[in-house]
């Protein structure tokens, strides 16, 4: 099917965010969030995929197969990475509210009222 | 209903309609495999002519979309930065010295098949960082793999082993030269020919490690930044781990 | 001049990081001064950029690659007043809590001044840059440094979670505007925005554009705390250590409206058909105004001085999109002014909070009941600040709000917006009165928050004497941006200066050629502004309107018990906000499924 990898990263997306609404722990919380940003990444990859195609590398290459969008590799090179800051953060800030809380189940955390 | 079921039962139509949606929207996207971009186009005809690199993918993240990657360099370095300010700060580093964890693996084989697994994953790293641009890989790929160097050193050894090898000291500058040595040769373009992050080395002969310009300084950069910076999120993790370890007594 | 775009955000950068390898050799004073003179160099570099680039935007490609017939090959920062203003606000504020935060912590780790640059860079970068993917990284940068920001006093639960609460939701929003930009990038084989535009313009937009655009719009929404994606906004706002707060509540999220205009003058506008506008404006202007009044009334529910800024932050950012919602020069033009006057006066509200909480222990306004004797000099200015935000006439945040209620059409917005803006004021005032004057009841059902007033560490002990000098250094910066706040209605010609320029951003191909194939854009027509007599009317109604509404708030005799009905819907509200990050996803995920099936269906 043609929007197959598309829709695979649709789900992944909601997934994700299935994680978010039900996880008791911080630390799975931020997994979460992982797994929804990497739906970001199958969907940009899918996107610069040619039929046939070739990685964009030029030493060995086969003559004659186009080269797949090397753009949206890059962006997601950019985006892996913005998921380990991310993770760094929220994955040290779990560790935190186990440190001050004794806990780490969101859930568990309702300092903040109205 | 608990707090959970009653959180589901608003969550799944909410999550039903934005998966219909997406759907909706991903179902117009052309077709998977189909040419869609003029702009990649353009890249993939002219980047190894107009920038002498063999792997195209190294060239838009160094050079075309340079600017992107300087952005993504300093959040890395934002993050380390971060994580060290939120979990440093509350420990005394003089406490670890004194308290000697009893982490230490004791096994002879464990430690034996560790020098060599450090060597090597240390070795491929740096090869996958200095060939970058020719091959796959780059800096951000090699930088990692040799940051998992320092976590085969304390799996295989000790958490006093890793912490001598990486010195906070040396590892936090080594992070914050290197982010300053990519903004550097940005600035090299600048002054030397009007524009920011513009390549002005010699581009040198295809295929070799001395060719593609800045791409290929941007790319070492990027590699010890990366490294560095991994280095120090483990470090500031296993030094929470280590915490929770029981002490040895007092010699 | 072009050397100066990409230097504004490179010099806080390479400082941020020399300064973090080195700071921890450095004696204490040394990194504050360094990081001030960043600050401070940003500031004026935006400021140049503003005048340079009045009626003649600038382009700055980065790494030499210039558009190849018409084919952006590379990254491009577009320069106009309206983006070098954001800049110079971003680093006003920063070299303002940078000066506060000298004096007002007393250790503050050697790696603080290093993310506070870091996150004006960030800021920066945001406002300036007109490639999609670049506005997500430098969007990214922003936040990443934020959340550790957000997070630094370490030893407090609370703080903990608002901090996580803030990282987890915002990143949320981060994610989805990425998936917006991989759908739009799918559709039109561009990350440039004016290329964007362009191709759009040429080949119509189709579902995979819509989404994305709504998608992104979610992310933009997130950022700038519209409702139902604000809850992350109350819980950090109020955690926040105050220098810190100041810029949240100041300038981060407001930037997020900004950016979503450029990017829809510069990359949609021009694609979409006359019933798509449409249908932008109507479900932008219902969120902007449920916005509004959600932000004011749990505004004036709050009994906590942080909350309530972070309130009324949310409810501002309602009236900054409503302006954005019109797509019209006049709200557009209104909004920006208001963003910068409005922003700077938050910014001193929560200076001057934070002076008064340090000095009297407790951020909740009930529990200060009568103790505002000894510091009346951040009551002051906070009051000051407050009547600057209620829009009063003809100060700075009037003139924005009156091009507001001068846009034509939509007779029925300007109230709703006059009656936010009064009730969020009023709530300023209100504390003000209970702190400083002692008048109004102790106890207020609608109102306890029953949290005791937080400390946050490193900050010196509770009613500590502080001393005429540091007390002077902690109200300077405030004072200032005061100043700033009031001053700049009389700046002359910057309403007419702001419309021409919200003509010229508006004008989607002169743009596109400015950008693709640099061709200077047409002389703007020269134009001024004066508010007319309802925008004064509004203005003045407004103004007392929020000192009644705190009169009435603080009356000695006990109020009657509020209707049944008020309370139970003052108690849901409340529930609402109730801290558990779950609950804000399935709002998330609401608001992103609601916003996207509308604009599925009706943008073409």
């Amino acid at each position: 099917m043609s929007v197959y990898p598309y829709l695979v990263a649709g789900v992944l997306f909601v997934a994700g965010l299935y994680g978010v609404v039900t996880s008791r722990s911080y630390v799975h919380l931020g997994l979460c969030l992982t797994v929804t940003q990497s739906s970001t990444y199958v969907a940009l990859v899918s996107v610069g995929y040619l039929r046939n195609g070739q990685a964009p590398i030029t030493q060995g290459k086969t003559p004659g197969k186009p080269f797949v969008d090397p753009i949206v590799q890059a962006m997601t090179l950019t985006d892996v990475v913005v998921s380990v800051a991310v993770l760094a953060l929220v994955l040290s800030l779990a560790l935190l509210a186990h440190r001050t809380h004794g806990t780490a189940d969101p859930d568990r955390m309702r300092q903040m009222k109205g | 209903m608990t707090l959970v079921h009653r959180r589901l039962s608003f969550f799944v139509p909410a999550a039903v309609l934005l998966t219909g949606v997406l759907a909706w929207g991903l179902a117009g996207m052309p077709s998977f495999g189909l040419p869609h971009s003029d702009y990649a186009r353009y890249i993939t005809a002219h980047a190894a002519g107009q920038r002498h690199v063999s792997n195209i993918v190294s060239s838009v993240v160094f050079d075309y979309r340079g600017w992107d990657t300087a952005g993504e360099e300093l959040m890395m370095f934002a993050a380390v930065m971060g994580t060290a300010l939120l979990l440093r700060d509350d420990r005394d580093d003089r406490d670890e010295e004194r308290r000697r964890p009893t982490d230490a693996t004791t096994s002879d084989a464990v430690r034996t098949v560790r020098a060599g697994a450090v060597a090597l994953t240390l070795l491929v790293g740096l090869w996958t960082v200095a060939f970058g641009y020719l091959t796959p890989g780059g800096g951000f790929q090699g930088g990692v793999v040799a940051a998992s160097a320092a976590l085969l050193t304390w799996v295989g050894g000790s958490y006093r082993r890793l912490r001598a090898v990486t010195p906070t000291t040396m590892v936090d500058a080594t992070e914050g030269l290197a982010a300053v040595g990519f903004l550097a040769v940005g600035l090299l373009g600048l002054v030397a020919a009007g524009s920011y992050l513009q390549n002005v080395l010699p581009l040198g002969t295809p295929g070799t490690l001395t060719s593609t310009g800045t791409i290929a300084v941007l790319n070492a950069a990027t590699g010890l930044e990366i490294a560095a910076a991994f280095v120090l999120i483990f470090r500031e993790f296993l030094e929470e781990h280590v915490e929770t370890l029981p002490a040895r007594e007092e010699p | 001049m072009d050397a100066l775009v990409p230097l504004v955000v490179v010099v806080p950068l390479v400082l941020a990081a020399l300064l973090a390898t080195v700071s921890r050799w450095l004696p204490r004073g040394v990194p504050d001064a360094v990081g001030i003179a960043g600050a401070v160099t940003v500031t004026v570099m935006s400021l140049v950029l503003l005048q340079a680039t009045r009626g003649d935007p600038l382009v700055s490609w980065f790494g030499g690659w210039h558009p190849v017939h018409g084919l952006p090959v590379g990254i491009a920062f577009v320069v106009d007043p309206m983006a070098a203003s954001m800049a110079t606000l971003a680093g006003l504020l920063v070299s303002a809590s940078l000066v506060f935060s000298w004096r007002y912590f007393e250790e503050v780790g050697h790696l603080y001044h290093s993310l506070v640059l870091v996150f004006l860079a960030g800021m920066v970068g945001f406002s300036l840059s007109a490639d999609l993917f670049n506005i997500f990284v430098w969007l990214e940068l922003m936040s990443v440094a934020a959340y550790a920001l957000c997070g630094y006093q370490i030893h407090e639960a609370s703080v903990v979670q608002g901090a996580v609460n803030f990282a987890i939701i915002n990143s949320l929003g981060t994610f989805t505007m990425l998936m917006g930009v991989a759908m739009v990038y799918a559709s039109t084989g561009q990350l440039n925005l004016a290329a964007i535009g362009h191709h759009l313009a040429e080949h119509g937009s189709d579902s995979a554009v819509a989404v994305g655009f709504a998608l992104l719009t979610v992310g933009f929404l997130v950022k700038g705390g519209a409702v139902p994606f604000h809850f992350w906004l109350s819980d950090a706002y109020a955690v926040a250590a105050a220098p810190v707060g100041a810029l949240f509540a100041g300038v981060m999220s407001d930037l997020a409206f900004h950016t979503f205009a450029r990017v829809y003058w510069d990359g949609f506008a021009a694609g979409f058909s006359a019933e798509a506008h449409v249908a932008v404006r109507a479900l932008l202007l219902a969120v902007a105004v449920v916005t509004m009044v959600v932000g004011a009334v749990m505004c004036w529910l709050q009994s906590d001085l942080k909350r309530q800024v972070a309130f009324l932050t949310v409810s501002h950012g309602g009236i900054f999109l409503a302006g954005i919602a019109l797509l019209s020069p006049l709200g557009l033009a209104g909004a920006t002014l208001y963003v910068v006057a409005d922003g700077v006066l938050k910014a001193a509200l929560f200076l001057s909070f934070a002076v008064v909480i340090l000095r009297l222990g407790s951020s909740d306004e009930l529990r200060l009941h009568g103790r505002g004797r000894s510091v009346v000099t951040p009551g002051l200015l906070f009051v000051t600040a407050a009547l600057g935000l209620s829009a009063a006439p003809p100060l700075g945040t009037f003139l924005a709000s009156a091009m507001i209620y001068d846009s034509p059409g939509f007779g029925w917005l300007p109230p709703v917006i006059a009656v936010s803006a009064a009730v969020t004021a009023a709530a300023v005032l209100r504390a003000a009165g209970r702190i400083y004057l002692g008048w109004g009841v102790v106890e207020d059902p609608l109102r306890s928050s029953g949290r005791p007033g937080r400390r946050h560490e490193g900050e010196p002990d509770e009613g500590a004497d502080l001393g005429l000098a540091v007390r002077t250094w902690l109200l300077a910066p405030a004072f200032v941006l005061v100043a700033i706040g009031f001053g700049l209605a009389f700046v002359p010609g910057i309403a007419g200066e702001a419309v021409a320029e919200a003509h010229a951003a508006q004008d989607g191909p002169a743009r596109e050629a400015l950008v693709l194939h640099g061709t200077p854009p047409p002389a703007p027509r020269p134009t001024g502004y004066k508010a007319s007599g309802t925008a004064w009317g509004y203005g003045l109604g407004t103004a007392a309107g929020s000192v009644l509404l705190a009169g009435a708030a603080l009356r000695r005799r006990p109020a009657r018990r509020p209707l049944r009905p008020v309370l139970a819907g003052a108690r849901a509200l409340r529930r609402v906000h109730d801290g558990a990050v779950g609950d804000y996803a399935v709002w998330l995920t609401a608001g992103a499924g609601v916003i996207g099936a509308v604009w599925a269906l009706t943008l073409r």
